[in-house]
């Protein structure tokens, strides 16, 4: 078995028009530039994007979304420094947008993975969010049902992975990359490093390889923060 | 009014004032923003370790200036450092957390606090691009919701008030208030008041806030060092 591919633009040649992309990191930290801008040049339209945020600058999901490419999102917090791109898409009525707490998305997501159709939350009772949304109450409490989220592919960053698509992560780049890898059909993730079989401790696996389908080396990704900095816009 | 905002605590000092009520070992997240400041002032001989909700428990504070990695970062998405004893997660993991009532305090900033402790602290209703990350579930699950905010709106308006017109983020969810005049509590759904700064009369207090201040007991003078950074 090997799930490495030699580029981008394969890992990524799969991803059909219309269809639900959930995309990892949490702001810049985890986000994979790298296989979002090979999304950018693969052409794929009418997109959902399932990311915590909207992008920011005119690089990575903002790009995406600059070239007009995402339907849909579905984000808990779509602010950042320079979310000018979304915005003007959001207020030309060009971006459908669904925003969810932070934490919801991340149990949606891991409901999505885990093969929960639905769960009981307390958070955002009583708010504009749970609106339409059903209720009950348990042990003298209100909940609000929340139901999975899934996604046809999952775009993700790591550090190392093997070729069985076993992967660590680092630092707080780990973000919603993990549990994204669990709720897609398809998992393409980019990695700093692609190691041989044994090159990591089992002890340290955070997402095992069943979660991967696809895994592309780029051995020094670009920092969405430094890329902004530098006021670079793609393509 | 003049004197009432001439009274005003700064906010360096209502955090001050937050920091004292924060126990040893106490887990903690304070929201982006003015509540990151609470961080700064942990009395001597106390150790809270701090949550942010991207991924970190116990991180270290901001670097220098051009050693920042961006992979370090906060829920502000400031850069952070590492210390020993820090621990990364993924994000169902940080919401566990969180959710399953694990955090002793999360402390956040607020547009309006109802008396019976629903918080408004999202969306101003506006029309703006509506987001609301993870406060919606730091409110209703951590042990004790604390708000930092000054007393009143830029324009002199109550914040503390009888209920709020702004979206809610929680309902009933918050159990103490640290203002720039005050500090009050909530508790069956009415406001209680802990302490006040000493230049200003209950009166005058009262005049400011937008539904009833309950005395329960003594109300302590509200004092914080004056040379705060």
């Amino acid at each position: 078995m090997d799930k490495t591919f030699p580029s981008l633009a394969d890992a990524v040649s799969v991803i059909p028009d219309g269809a639900t992309v959930m995309i990892g990191g949490f702001g810049g930290s985890g986000a994979p530039i790298e296989l979002v801008h090979a999304l950018i040049d693969q052409g794929a339209r009418h997109l959902t994007i399932i990311k915590n945020n909207a992008g920011n600058g005119h690089v990575g999901l903002a790009a995406l979304i600059e070239q007009g490419r995402v339907d849909k999102l579905i984000c808990s917090f779509p602010r950042s420094s320079d979310p000018s791109v979304f915005v003007e898409a959001y207020k030309a009525g060009r971006i459908e947008l669904e925003i969810v707490p932070q934490g919801t998305l991340a149990e949606r997501i891991r409901a999505g993975g885990a093969g929960i159709p639905a769960f009981f939350t307390p958070t955002a009772f009583g708010t504009q969010v749970a609106e339409g949304k059903p209720t009950e109450v348990f042990e003298g409490r209100s909940y609000v049902r929340e139901k999975w989220l899934k996604a046809d592919f999952a775009l993700i960053k790591g550090e190392l992975a093997d070729p069985h698509g076993n992967m660590t992560y680092r630092m707080a780049a780990r973000n919603f990359n993990p549990i994204m890898a669990t709720a897609a059909t398809t998992t393409i993730a980019q990695v700093s490093r692609i190691v041989p079989l044994g090159g990591i401790d089992p002890e340290h696996v955070v997402t095992p390889g069943i979660f991967v389908q696809k895994i592309v080396e780029v051995s020094a990704p670009a920092q969405e923060e430094d890329l902004n900095r530098a006021e670079a816009v793609y393509p | 009014m003049t004197e009432i905002s001439h009274a005003k605590l700064s906010n360096a000092q209502i955090a001050w004032r937050a920091a004292q009520d924060i126990e040893d070992g106490a887990y903690v997240n304070l929201g982006i923003g003015f509540p990151e400041m609470v961080a700064q002032f942990q009395p001597p001989g106390r150790q809270a370790v701090f949550h942010t909700e991207n991924g970190i428990l116990d991180f270290g504070a901001a670097p220098a200036r051009g050693d920042e990695d961006w992979d370090l970062i906060n829920a502000g998405k400031k850069a952070v450092t590492l210390k020993p004893g820090t621990a990364f997660f993924h994000h169902a993991d940080s919401f566990a957390m969180v959710r399953g009532g694990h955090l002793d305090v999360a402390i956040l900033g607020a547009y309006e606090i109802a008396q019976n402790g629903d918080l408004a602290n999202w969306s101003t209703g506006k029309g703006g691009i509506p987001a609301v990350g993870g406060a919606m579930d730091l409110v209703q699950s951590a042990k004790r919701v604390a708000v930092l905010t000054d007393h009143v709106t830029k324009d002199g308006a109550p914040k503390l008030v009888s209920e709020c017109t702004l979206p809610l983020t929680g309902v009933a969810c918050v159990t103490r208030i640290y203002t720039s005049l005050a500090v009050v509590d909530v508790v069956d759904g009415r406001f209680v008041l802990r302490e006040k700064v000493p230049a200003v009369t209950l009166e005058e207090l009262q005049s400011v806030t937008g539904a009833p201040l309950q005395i329960d007991g003594d109300v302590a003078d509200l004092i914080c060092p004056d040379d705060l950074a």
